[in-house]
């Protein structure tokens, strides 16, 4: 689940990770309000959950209350488009307004769990401020990455490896030690999936300051952090997405008319893959789940049609352990209540296949039933044609 | 022949009590998988379906001689069931449950890399060994005993898929492990892969991977460098859009990492078959195995 900058910077403040002054506001008046609390000059920040946001003119510098009216607005209430957010963008409902400061050094710093060795990495460079997917591409030399066990934790020798690898002055080694221990302790007692700071920068007066904060935090581990799930904020959810998050439905949009349903996450990529293979686009990725019921049918029916795009619907079950006479019947209930618009072709295999076949064949309803997947992807892309 | 489970895994399953425990407790016993023990805190000295529960696994183990671990218990507890199982001296450990923190299993992992056991999953249908033995939530009836097939995928229903194509056409599996979606896992690829080849029983295997991660290039190089039989490749989530994760919590592509292409290029520069159009699968295994 990802947090807002200025919700991962008051985490940083309880682990005393440096970061400046702010206030959060959501109108053009509050704004100016917080910048002139906090004195000129300031930056003015967009509060999306994507990245890229300057490059996007979602973050501005303003040396004066005329230019902070400007500022804010300009951001408050656009769509910001950034290479992370897509063509549609976000609209930005809150800024932030942060103090100024004169920088001596910027530099990047992330922590990121490294899941084929089971480690915590520890990510830096001198090349702060800039796009680190770049830096590691380009100049891969320029980018230090420090394994860290979580049997042992973070150690005295992992902190000074970091920190002359990024050549930094005795003088402040002692302050970034502490933050770099600070923030492992927030990334573990988080259960943090990232955080990431960019740029970390070194004062003129050698002071430590996190400018920016990425946290994201694994959605697997909300159970034990209430504090966390009080930040989510659904206007960065895309609405039929949360409505299906309600229903337990795992459900993302994209941008073809095949709309699908299948059980179970790995067999629903593999058959939007073969929707694409037989000459059309999938409209969306819908997993019902290994046990889905007619109710969980029903709710997904009623996902895809909320999509106008969709022109035909695929139904790929694979009846495991529930059979699929069961889904049979689950179909045809939720498809008399539903009225459906579009057609919609059924496959259908696993235990029991035949009496689900007789039961869909019988329901009186417009059901394509296909022989296997290949037959079904090849029928739902002739609809849509 | 088969890999890891055999007709004389004697199983005991954690979480037995509870309402998935007992269904998948009964489907595996029904196929003929040996359950000896369930464990439940607090229900020591009860019985379901005359299977004895104990409060521990140490206790379970101890009285009942289980080697192997069936685990189904809500997410905040897997991590600690798994080590009860570690330190009780179970040897192999499957753990079905999905929405394991990632940070328990850090610590799992890290202490399992100490340990000799071996973990299957989480987030994973399991193992099974037709005819023999069956760990985990699969349906049993789609499977065909006797070999020569082995299958180790990253899936569930795609695995079911899979095993169905391979029946439907006539090639029986020795073992099928799911490893699980989820991106810390215990037993990987490699792991299986190893024991397929070893395995004097199992002449091919089929490959089922997804977007995310790079087990699947690790696993295709140790292919091209070590495997003696021929291996069928397929992976999900070619029209997978970037950054989003596809329902298991492992399968996201990232930083233009993990992709599908990326994935089965290194599967076909490693000389595996490769299967791009999942409804053909069982018959290019066909093929590829005559």
């Amino acid at each position: 689940m990802k947090i807002h900058e200025y919700q991962a910077k008051e985490l940083f403040k309880k682990y005393k990770v440096p970061t400046l002054e702010n206030g959060v506001a959501t109108t053009v008046q509050g704004i100016e309000e917080k910048a002139a609390s906090l004195g000129y000059p300031v930056a003015v920040k967009a509060q999306i959950h994507a990245g890229g946001r300057g490059k996007g003119g979602g973050v501005k510098i303003a040396k004066t209350a005329k230019e902070v009216t400007a500022a804010a607005e300009s951001i408050l209430g656009m769509t910001l488009v950034t290479k992370q957010t897509g063509p549609e963008g976000r609209l930005v409902k809150t800024v932030m307004v942060e103090q100024g400061v004169a920088i001596k050094k910027e530099l990047y710093l992330s922590i990121v769990p490294d899941r084929s060795t089971a480690t915590i990495t520890l990510v830096a460079s001198q090349d702060g401020g800039m796009d680190i997917e770049e830096v590691a591409e380009k100049t891969p030399e320029r980018i230090i990455k420090i394994p860290i066990s979580t049997i042992t934790g973070i150690q005295g020798h992992h902190l000074r490896q970091l920190m002359f690898g990024l050549e930094l002055e005795k003088s402040v080694m002692k302050e970034f030690g502490s933050v770099l221990k600070n923030l492992y302790t927030l990334f573990v007692d988080y259960d943090c999936s990232m955080v990431e700071i960019n740029p970390l920068v070194i004062t003129e007066g050698d002071r430590i300051i996190a400018l920016d904060a990425k946290v994201d935090i694994d959605s697997n581990s909300l159970f034990r952090h209430p504090d966390v799930v009080a930040m989510h904020d659904p206007n960065e959810d895309d609405p039929v997405e949360a409505e299906a998050a309600k229903f337990n439905l795992n459900y993302i949009n994209l941008d073809g008319n095949v709309g699908n349903m299948v059980n179970g996450a790995g067999l629903a990529m593999a058959t939007m893959d073969i929707i694409k293979q037989a000459g059309a686009e999938p409209a969306n990725f819908l997993d019902v789940g290994g046990g889905a019921d007619a109710e969980m049918v029903e709710n997904g029916f009623r996902l895809i049609l909320s999509d106008k795009k969709v022109k035909g619907i695929l139904i790929n079950i694979f009846g495991g352990i529930l059979r699929c006479d069961v889904l049979a019947q689950g179909v045809v209930q939720a498809a008399k209540k539903i009225s459906l618009s579009v057609p919609v072709v059924v496959r259908m295999e696993g235990t029991n296949v035949e009496e689900g076949r007789r039961i869909l064949n019988e329901s009186g309803l417009k059901l394509i039933t296909a022989t296997d997947l290949a037959d079904a992807a090849k029928k739902v892309a002739e609809i849509v044609a | 022949m088969s890999i890891l489970v055999n007709s004389e895994t004697r199983v005991l399953v954690q979480g037995i009590t509870g309402k998935e425990g007992q269904f998948h407790t009964r489907q595996c016993a029904e196929y003929g998988t040996k359950i000896v023990a369930g464990v439940t805190p607090g229900k020591g000295g009860q019985t379901m379906d005359d299977i004895p529960v104990f409060n521990t696994v140490q206790d379970a183990r101890d009285k009942t001689g289980a080697n192997a671990s069936m685990i189904l218990v809500p997410p905040p507890f897997a991590a600690d069931a798994i080590l009860e199982a570690v330190d009780a001296g179970i040897e192999l450990i499957v753990c079905i449950t999905e929405g394991v923190p990632v940070m328990d299993m850090l610590k799992v992992k890290s202490y399992l890399a100490t340990k000799t056991c071996r973990l299957i999953g989480p987030n994973c249908p399991g193992i099974i060994s037709p005819g023999e033995c069956k760990i985990g939530i699969m349906p049993g009836s789609i499977h065909t005993p006797g070999g020569p097939v082995g299958v180790v995928s990253r899936s569930g229903t795609l695995t079911y898929e899979v095993v169905h194509q391979l029946t439907g056409v006539g090639l029986g599996q020795t073992t099928c492990v799911g490893i699980g979606g989820d991106p810390v896992n215990g037993t990987g690829f490699i792991d299986c892969l190893t024991a397929f080849n070893d395995d004097p029983a199992t002449e091919a295997v089929v490959m089922v991977g997804e977007i995310g991660g790079s087990a699947e290039e690790e696993a295709a190089a140790w292919i091209k460098a070590n495997m003696s039989k021929p291996v069928v490749g397929f992976i999900a989530g070619l029209t997978a859009p970037p950054g989003r994760r596809m329902g298991h919590a492992g399968a996201i592509v990232s930083g233009g990492k993990g992709t599908a292409s990326a994935k089965i290029a290194a599967m076909q520069e490693a000389g595996l078959y490769v299967c791009e159009d999942l409804g053909s699968l069982g018959r290019l295994c066909k093929e590829a195995f005559s």
